[in-house]
This record gives C-alpha cells, structure tokens and sequence, in this order.
C-alpha cells in the first residue's frame, strides 16, 4: 500500500511551475523587484542560507514567500534592502541596482522601500504620532510638514484616537497598524512584510491582511511578504514562491499553486489550509476492502474546466472501482472557486491507479492521504 | 545638629560642599567621557554598526585596565598625570581627576551594557527606513537607552560618593574624610554617626531621584 502510494504521487505530480516564468513576462512595466541568482552563507563552511534564489516581482503585486522556519524567507526578504549583503546576484528595486549604491544611495533608496516586521521594532519611549514620524525625520522633512503627513496617514491604519499612546499601551494589532504606518509615511511604492501577522492571533491576523491589501490598492504598492502560513498566502497574495533549504522549490500564481501542488514540500503547506485532514476516527470506520482488492484515500481537488464534470461517477462507471465520497466542500482562492473532496476508492489496485491517473489528466488534482493505523 | 561644636558645624558644612563638587564634577565629567566610550565600544563591536577590533579591543582593554586597578593605588598612580591635567596633586579639585578617571571607565561599560539592552529590531527598522549611523546613534540608541543610562549613572553616582570618602588620602576633604580624621582618628563617635546618617540619606534620596527619573522616562 505504502508503495503503491508513493508511485502514484511521483506519477501524479505534475510540474507547472516552468510555465509561469513566461506568464510573469506578459506584464509590459519592468518589474519592482528582481532578484537574480542570490547566493548568501553566513559563515564560512556552513550552509548556504540562500541557494541562487531569482525572483521577480511585479508593480502592483502581492508577492509570498512561504517556507518552513529556516528556510532562507528572512535572509532573502533582508537582500531586497540590503539590510542582509548576498555573497553574489543582484538586486533591484524600483529600477535601482542596490548593490552598485554607495552608502548615501543606499539610504535614500532604501527610504523608497517600507518594511514592516514580526515584533513590530517600534520605538517604546516614542508616542504612536512619533514613531510614524521617524523616517520622516530620518529624511529631513520639516517638522510642520511631519505633522500633516502623520495627520494624514493616522486614519487609514485606524489609528487617529491613539496618536499620543505609547507602544506598550497598545494591542499588538495596533503595534503593526503603527508599523505598517511607519513604513509607509515617506511614501514608499515597495513594502516589505517580514513574518508581519506571525505574532498576531487569527483575527488580528485577518484584520491586518485587509488592512495590507486596502492599502496595496489605495496606494498602488508593490507588496514582497515572507510568512510560514499558508493561510496568509492565501488570503491577499498573487503570486507565491515556495522556500526550502534556501532554494525556491516552485513558484506561480497562488490558485496554480495551491491547486496543483508540484512538490512534496508545497503540497504539505497546500494541505495546511485546503487538504482539510480526514480524522483517524473516520478512516477506521472506513470498510476495509476486500479479498483481491485495495483501498486508496485521497483528496480530489477540483478546479479549471473540468470541475463541473462528473467525474467520480464516470470514474466508477469507466473503471470499475467504488469510490466512497467521505468528505466535500467548495473554497475560493483570488476570486476562483475550487472543490476539495477526500474519497475512499476500492477495486483492483491496477484499476484504481488507472482511475486516478484519468482524473488527474482531466486536470484535477489527486494528492494521497496518509493512512495512520 | 545642635550635638556639634559651632566648629565642627562648619566643618561639616565644609565637608558637605567638597563632597557635593568632588562627586558632582566628577559625575558630570564620567558621563561627558563615558557615554561616547560606550556608543564606540557599543558600535564598533563584532555584531555592532561598524565592527572595527582596531577600535573595540583597545579601548576595551584600557577600559578593563582602569577598572580593576583599586581606587586608592589608581588615586596615587595618576598624580603625575593630575598634576598635568589640574596643576597640583593634593586638594579637592586634585582628588576630582582621579575620581572621574575611574568612574568614566565604570560608567563606559554599564552604559554599553545600557545600549546592550536597546531592542535590536527598533536599530534594524531604523537602517531599514534610511537612517544613517549617525542618526541611528543620536535617534534610537540614545534615546531608547536613556532609562538604563540614567539607572547606570545612578549607580555610578552612589559609587563615587564611597569613593570620595578615600580621596582624603590627597587631601581631597569630604565627608568620609571628615569622619575618619575626627570620627575616628580623634574618637568622636557622633562625628562619625552624622556622617554615616547624611551619607545614607544622600545615597537614598539619589536613589530615589534616579528610580523615580527612569520610572518616568521608560514607557513600558
Ligand atoms: N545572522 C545570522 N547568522 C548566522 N546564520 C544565520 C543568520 N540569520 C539566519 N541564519 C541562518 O540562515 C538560515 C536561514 O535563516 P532565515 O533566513 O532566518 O530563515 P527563515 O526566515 O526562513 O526562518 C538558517 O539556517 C539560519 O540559522
Ligand atoms: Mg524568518
């Protein structure tokens, strides 16, 4: 059964990353950000941190970078203002080669690029008013100048009652509304996420992703997230790379990704938030196949033109194998519906790798479920 | 403080003003001194702004040096140098040298411990928006530092005033100096107890100044 197992999912997996190189083209602005070939190892003989990693992000974008913790996300999120130096690529933003900028030029390239981080890194002995002010300041803006902006900025974080509070009077909700005001006060057109709702609870995390997408959009920014969950992905992001011992393992737009995993990796992060997990409960009250048989669990996912076919019954019909539907539901993704469904096949082993394979050519996607006995 | 001569009140009141300028020049001095030693060792240390061993480990050495030599031997080490530096070796302006020698490098290292505890993040957003190192001194590190500065200082203060009480030995004056010559050397034991009683109410209200000073500035 394991073995089995493991040869339809090599079989089943179907690469579409290489694809979406030429979809990234078709946008006419040059990028925001490219990165290209970055290589970065912190020490001497240890691992690389970053492992030629190329990137590029478009104007206007959400762009995520999810990976597991270690994964390379915070070094590579660091190259794009410098704040971490590659061993070797290049960088550029908004046009600019950052590695060829001397010291001044890197800083007034850099006041062109918000960032917004995990623990918010506020300013604790400065008011809500003084910390949105401070790169304003950093800049040499006059102070009656400073003012306005910051009259002006309060009311799209939702923060205008709270412009003489301190940091640690604050949700920590509000700590990254003040982070995300911060970062956007000298007007920047690339903001940076590092980890930005990673201390946040569920909800606050859902309040400050609409409140990153609202601003996206009002602002016309180009957004580069890095987070560990998924579910932030997929919630405001376009297009999203996966991360794996500071390589990108596979990138594209998030609906691709999410509904046709190519890598071990990214299916596991996939499952995270639509492969909902069958309990071991269910499974074991599951009819065990009989004698010359097998059973097989699976999520289907369905989604392009084929997902309004039927095709579990024509599946069963064409192939002679039973499927038990245990589970189903609908779940959207950037505006474009898709179904889950976890089914239990049984019939001859052969017959039942065939119906997959079948499936999985109508472009649906079959990922196995672990069985735990 | 009637139990006192008319005499030894005025000496007192001498002794009370020699303390007041030794600890207070001194005080202002180590901190003027201290603090750019602190942000150089602070900034030029392996993982600083600027990592620069050349600036680190000398300094950092020197530092070290001056603090584990014993006040009294530094006191009589460094008179040539005092004699430089103030013109004469003995009396309470003489006795200021010495004192702000070894505070500098005492407050040096608790102010670089003060910038230690400054929230790395708060330093990375700051380069991240721009700020140049000079900024990044003068509008996050000192600012977001000054409770624990100003605890460190208090520190630094309430070690002197002890100090300052051996800085009889060259002719310094000051309280401790007035209660060794009459407290104990001439066995006047209500000498001793007023300057015992007034050291203690000084270092408890500095203490208290200082407590109250941080509790105020810190917004935690
Ligand atoms: N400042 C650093 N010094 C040495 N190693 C580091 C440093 N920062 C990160 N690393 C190492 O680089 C790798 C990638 O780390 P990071 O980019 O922080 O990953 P992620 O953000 O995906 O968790 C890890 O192995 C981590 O231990
Ligand atoms: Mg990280």
């Amino acid at each position: 059964m394991a073995v089995m197992a493991g040869l339809l999912s090599q079989a089943l997996a179907v690469p579409h990353s290489l694809g979406h190189t030429a979809a990234t083209m078709q946008n006419s602005a040059p990028p925001a950000i490219v990165l290209e070939g970055l290589r970065k190892r912190y020490a001497a003989g240890g691992t690389l941190a970053l492992d030629d990693v190329s990137i590029s992000v478009q104007p206007g974008e959400i762009f995520g970078i999810v990976g597991r913790s270690g994964a390379g996300k915070s070094t590579l999120i660091r190259c794009v203002n410098l704040l971490e130096r590659p061993d070797s690529g290049q960088v550029r933003v908004l046009g600019d080669d950052m590695l060829g900028l001397d010291d001044a030029g890197l800083n007034r390239a850099r006041r062109g690029i918000g960032m917004v981080f995990q623990h918010f890194n506020l300013h604790s002995r400065r008011t809500v008013a003084e910390n949105i002010a401070f790169p304003l300041e950093v800049a040499g803006v006059p102070a009656a100048e400073r003012r306005s902006r910051v009259a002006e900025i309060l009311p799209l974080v939702g923060l205008e009652a709270r412009a003489n509070a301190y940091p640690a009077q604050l949700s920590g909700g509000q700590k990254q509304r003040v982070g995300i005001a911060r970062a956007l006060a000298s007007r920047p057109r690339v903001l940076l996420c590092d980890e930005a709702t990673s201390a946040l609870d569920p909800e606050t995390t859902e309040e400050i992703l609409a409140l990153i997408r609202d601003l996206r959009a009002r602002l016309d920014l180009t957004v580069l997230l890095i987070t560990h969950e998924m579910g932030v992905v997929k919630a405001i992001c376009d297009r999203v790379a996966v991360m794996e011992a500071g390589r990108v393992i596979e990138h594209g737009r998030v609906f691709d990704v999410f509904t046709r995993p190519a890598q071990p990796t990214t299916r596991r992060f996939v499952s995270e938030v639509i492969g909902h997990s069958v309990p071991a409960e269910t499974i074991a009250r599951l009819p065990a196949p009989e004698a010359g048989e097998t059973r097989y669990l699976a999520h289907v996912l369905f989604a392009g033109p084929n997902s309004t076919r039927a095709v579990i019954s024509q599946a069963s019909r064409e192939f002679g194998v039973d499927y038990n539907i245990v589970s189903g539901r609908i779940d959207e993704i950037s505006g474009e519906p898709f179904g889950i469904m976890a089914v239990a096949a049984y019939g001859a082993p052969a017959k039942v790798t065939a119906s997959l394979l079948w499936m999985q050519e109508l472009g649906l996607t079959v990922t196995p479920i672990e069985e735990h006995a | 403080m009637s139990w006192l001569t008319p005499t030894m009140q005025d000496l007192f009141l001498e002794a009370f003003w020699e303390t007041l300028i030794m600890v207070g020049a001194s005080t202002a001095i180590s901190v003027a001194l201290g603090l750019p030693i602190a942000l150089l060792l602070f900034v030029t240390a392996p993982r600083g702004l600027s990592p620069n061993g050349w600036v680190n480990r000398p300094i950092g050495l020197l530092v070290n040096a001056l603090r584990s030599t014993p006040f009294i031997i530094l006191m009589v080490a460094i008179i040539p140098f005092t004699r430089l530096v103030v013109g004469t070796s003995i009396g309470t302006t003489a006795a200021i040298v010495p004192l702000a020698l070894a505070a500098t490098a005492f407050l040096a290292r608790l102010f670089e411990n003060a910038l230690r505890e400054v929230d790395p993040g708060v330093v990375e957003a700051a380069r991240a928006m721009g700020a140049t190192r000079l900024q990044i001194v003068a509008k996050v590190l000192v600012p977001e530092a000054l409770p624990g500065l100003i605890a460190a200082t208090t520190v630094a203060v309430v070690s002197l005033m002890s100090f300052s009480a051996m800085a009889g030995a060259i002719g310094g004056g000051g309280l401790g100096d007035l209660g060794i010559r009459f407290g104990y050397q001439r066995f006047m034991p209500e000498v001793m107890a007023t300057v015992v009683v007034l050291l203690i109410i000084l270092v408890q209200g500095l203490q208290s100044l200082g407590d109250y000073l941080v509790r105020k500035l810190s917004h935690r």
